[in-house]
């Protein structure tokens, strides 16, 4: 497909938000009869309006950092048409009214823009209803503007305030009917709004999932099997019992993980085996578990090593692979061709671990068959069934308050810490906050899958890549991948190389995989984008040009979900020209390297300059960032903020590696797993194409081509190409 | 029993003299805005002020805090008003905001003692806090206009708005016009 036109955008989001407008209308009563406050209007379950003017807005996903706690709001005040400075934001529960309440996978543009705006819409028309209806004159002749409604003829206003009550009478419009602002005429949308909770952030307010407190809560920590799948043969808990604040400690014997869930929308970890200790405090809970003794059953994984399955994927390299995802033309042929140069390369790439800065932790009070929680979940309406299936309960019976997260990159996606945390509070009878230590998190993540990538590709005596093979050897069993570790027979460069194959071959693996902020894009990009620049100097091509000319080889039109090439081209081109990419003289050791990726709707290409010391040492000297989203940045300060983050996300990704021994993780704290600092962030030159499409998401696009610009640029720098990460193993970290 | 000053009140615990200051401020004293990411002084996100030192709450057990005067979050301003806070909304640092309790109160110790530092200065003052959604151009541009508007405030009324002065940061514009 060239571009998501924008009936079937309309169609796709229509589908998928079929419970939205149900929801939207069936609770129209029930808001209403919230109580005594006469004139506030509840036309929707998102927007009511006081008498004083007041406009709340309520955000129905989750918020981990992304600011759709600003963004869905935004959308709604611009077609309700009201001055941002009115509006006040109310996050809302946890509740099928609500329609889709999940942020991941960049959705959160998608599966609002239009929806928000619509009910933003239709709250305007009946506040243009009750106006016309009070003056006796036509809708027709009234008109909006930052809060009011005019009937200009007969020179007359009336705030939304004042309209509130009535307008809450009028019937509701059919979205379908609704005329929306055309973009010319936006305030709010395309300007920066900050982040409604910053003055809280910044006086150090109880926000977060870990600050929450309820009556009589006790804490708990979770001593989980070190093995996955590992069960306890014995502890000492009634030494752990005599510790001082010790209130309860036992074992968890786990449930095992079903294995028919195929991606994060409807994973069920299931509940690993462990010991609970549950304290008066938390750090009492915690010191007690040091004195834990635990004799294990660590099953079946308990030999698994890194170096092992290195071997094992060398072996598995030179072996027919098990199975063929594409074939197009006839590689093997173009291999043998005497006028073409052949390159082949193998990219290796480890597991890595979220780590966001809040440790996992979720606040669960079971009583009398019922269970709330205060959760930072980013599927908290996946948890509510998963925990309903765990406890053998209705889901009507659990409710879950949404609780701002200390960052997510895909971690909370999975709620593994709220089945703890309810299991825990059930057994023990009383109010629970469970706590995760860092190095349970990052010992017992979803990890972003490592793999081993073969490539081997052709460019003919013009310079034009003919011929491309890739054997991608990673995790899974049989026909099935683990969890966000598949490779795509549709993933750049496919379509655009006449004889091209991919094929896979799978090992199995004990620990869990999950989807970490761009999946697989995060690392794919890196490949494909390092050997393509191989190729670039194989054909003896500038690397822009090469990707232009590779990129001109646009196939036609093909399915939704799939690159347009024409957009890749022009951030390709905008980040060449900003960069001033071939126009500047750089000294010796110094270099630009280039990237681009399509993942989540996004396009992005970027440009890094770098030099490398002989130690290998490299300052990113500066990184030039060119992407198209669509035709609105909604929340452009935000946006930059987002996108300057995926940019140094990915460069701490070049750091990072989660190795196995005896079948657990070996990493335990940031030590291990680093981050970039504060010394070591480049200034970051973000540009935007707004192109005639539908908005799309951010929280994950600008990242994937960090890497390969990062990488491109050392190579160019130094002659050494980066072709395992973390890039330490060849010897290179950030200055 | 331990005594010490929290904020400027005074506070006492005889509870293990070995648990750290990070839970006593956050699980005694109810004081959340200090931050628990990785208990290993690696991250930063528990700093606070221990005699105007910046120092990592969760590897600072509460006896050697014995008589000091503490400062977290909470206290360096009564409504959000510390030139730091300030600039940190008008430059709408966070993203998460996680870490940002931590950064603000590593940034408060170092205007303390250098009103004007340089890119350079900055980074040495904050290289031990980290920032996973990678905020760090946000926080270096933040503490500039702080330092500003410090240095405003001490001559004549505060003035609202001050720019960044983006010294040597290239931190582009938050909003040039509509886009
Ligand atoms: S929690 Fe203290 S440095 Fe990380
Ligand atoms: S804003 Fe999320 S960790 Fe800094």
């Amino acid at each position: 497909m060239a571009k998501i036109n924008r009936r079937s955008f309309l169609q796709v989001s229509a589908l998928a938000g079929g419970g939205f407008l149900l929801g939207l209308y069936s609770s129209k009563a029930a808001a209403l009869a919230q109580g005594p406050q006469p004139a506030a209007l509840a036309p929707t379950d998102f927007v009511s309006i006081a008498s004083n003017g007041v406009v709340s807005i309520t955000a129905r996903n989750p918020e981990t950092g992304q600011h759709s706690l600003n963004m869905l709001p935004m959308l709604v005040a611009e077609e309700l048409d009201v001055d941002w400075k009115q509006v006040k934001i109310v996050r809302a529960g946890v509740d099928a009214k609500y329609g889709i309440q999940f942020t991941g996978g960049s959705t959160a543009t998608p599966n609002n823009w239009d929806a928000m705006r619509q009910v933003g819409g239709a709250a305007r028309q009946m506040l243009i209803a009750a106006a016309a209806q009070t003056w006796g004159v036509t809708v027709g002749e009234c008109s909006t503007t930052a809060g009011s409604v005019h009937h200009k003829a007969s020179n007359r206003s009336a705030s939304y305030g004042e309209l509130a009550a009535k307008a809450a009478q009028m019937p509701v419009p059919d979205f379908k009917t609704l005329k929306l602002k055309a973009a010319k005429d936006y305030k709010i949308i395309g300007t920066t709004t900050n982040d409604v909770e910053n003055k809280d952030i910044v006086t150090g307010k109880p926000i977060f999932g870990i600050d929450v407190t309820v009556p009589g809560m006790l804490y708990a920590v979770f001593h989980k099997t070190p093995v996955p799948g590992g069960k306890v043969v014995s502890a000492n808990l009634d030494a752990i019992k005599q510790l001082k604040g010790v209130r309860h400690a036992f074992v968890v014997e786990g449930k095992p993980r079903p294995s028919n869930f195929p991606n994060y929308l409807n994973d069920d970890p299931g509940l690993e085996a462990g010991i609970a200790i549950v304290a008066d405090s938390w750090w009492a809970a915690n010191s007690a578990r040091e004195k834990l003794d635990v004799k294990w059953d660590e099953g079946k994984w308990a030999a698994q090593n890194s170096a092992d399955i290195a071997k094992k994927a060398d072996e598995l390299s030179k072996q027919t692979p098990m199975r063929t995802l594409r074939k197009d033309g006839d590689v093997e042929a173009v291999f043998k061709r005497s006028d073409v140069k052949v390159v082949e390369s193998q990219y290796v790439f480890p597991f890595i671990a979220h780590a966001p800065l809040e440790p996992q932790n979720c606040t669960a009070h079971f009583k009398d068959g019922k269970l709330e929680l205060w959760s930072t979940s980013q599927t908290p309406q996946t948890g509510r069934t998963i925990l309903s299936r765990l406890l053998g309960m209705p889901e009507k019976d659990i409710t879950i308050h949404m609780v701002r997260g200390g960052g997510g990159f895909g971690r909370r996606l999975y709620n593994d810490y709220m089945c703890e945390a309810a299991w825990i509070s059930k057994q023990v009878g009383a109010p629970v906050k469970l706590l995760w230590a860092r190095e349970d998190d990052l010992q017992h993540d979803y990890y972003r899958s490592g793999g081993f990538q073969y490539l081997k590709a052709a460019v003919d005596a013009s310079g034009k890549l003919v011929g491309w093979h890739n054997h991608f050897v990673g995790y899974g069993e049989g026909e099935t991948f683990a969890h966000s570790a598949q490779v795509d027979g549709n993933e750049f460069p496919s379509r655009f190389v006449p004889n091209f194959v991919l094929q896979a071959s799978v090992m199995p693996l004990g620990i869990k995989t999950g989807a970490l902020r761009a999946p697989r894009s995060n690392v794919y990009a890196w490949v494909y984008q390092s050997f393509i620049d191989e190729l670039a100097q194989a054909a003896g091509k500038d690397p822009v040009q090469f990707r232009l000319e590779l990129l001109s080889n646009a196939p036609p039109a093909g399915t939704q979900g799939v690159m347009n090439a024409q957009r890749m081209m022009d951030v390709v081109k905008l980040v060449a020209e900003k960069s001033g990419w071939g126009k500047r003289q750089l000294p010796k050791g110094t270099a630009m390297g280039i990237g681009f990726h399509y993942s989540h709707r996004g396009y992005f290409a970027e440009v890094a300059e770098v030099t490398v010391s002989a130690n290998k040492k490299i300052k990113v000297n500066k990184v030039w960032v060119a992407g198209d989203i669509g035709s609105q940045v909604i929340n452009p300060g935000a946006s930059e903020n987002l996108t300057q983050g995926a940019v140094v996300d990915g460069m701490s990704e070049m750091l990072q590696e989660i190795t196995l021994k005896n079948g657990r993780v070996v990493q335990s704290n940031y030590h291990q797993h680093p981050l970039v600092k504060m010394s070591q962030t480049p200034p970051i030159e973000v540009h935007w194409i707004k192109s005639n499409n539908p908005p799309t998401g951010l929280g994950e696009p600008a990242l994937p081509p960090i890497l390969p610009a990062i990488a491109n640029a050392v190579f160019s720098a130094t002659g050494e190409r980066i072709r395992t990460m973390p890039m330490t193993k060849q010897g290179f970290s950030f200055a | 029993m331990i005594k010490l000053k929290v904020n400027g009140k005074n506070q006492q615990f005889d509870g293990d003299p070995e648990m750290p200051l990070l839970w006593f401020l956050r699980d005694e004293l109810n004081l959340k805005g200090t931050k628990f990411g990785c208990g290993f002084g690696m991250c930063g996100a528990c700093t606070i002020h221990l005699n105007g030192k910046p120092t990592r709450a969760c590897l600072t057990p509460v006896s050697a805090a014995a008589n000091a005067s503490i400062t977290t979050i909470e206290g360096i301003s009564p409504d959000g008003s510390h030139p730091v806070q300030v600039a940190w909304q008008e430059l709408d640092v966070p993203q998460c905001g996680y870490c940002q309790a931590g950064q603000i109160m590593s940034a408060c110790a170092l205007l303390a003692k250098n009103p004007k530092p340089t890119d350079a200065d900055i980074d040495s003052a904050m290289n031990g806090n980290l920032c996973r959604c990678g905020t760090y151009l946000r926080i270096r541009a933040a503490i500039h206009q702080a330092a500003e508007l410090k240095a405003s405030a001490a001559t004549k009324p505060a003035k609202a708005g001050a720019k960044a002065s983006g010294a040597g940061t290239n931190f582009a514009p938050r909003k040039s016009g509509k886009q």
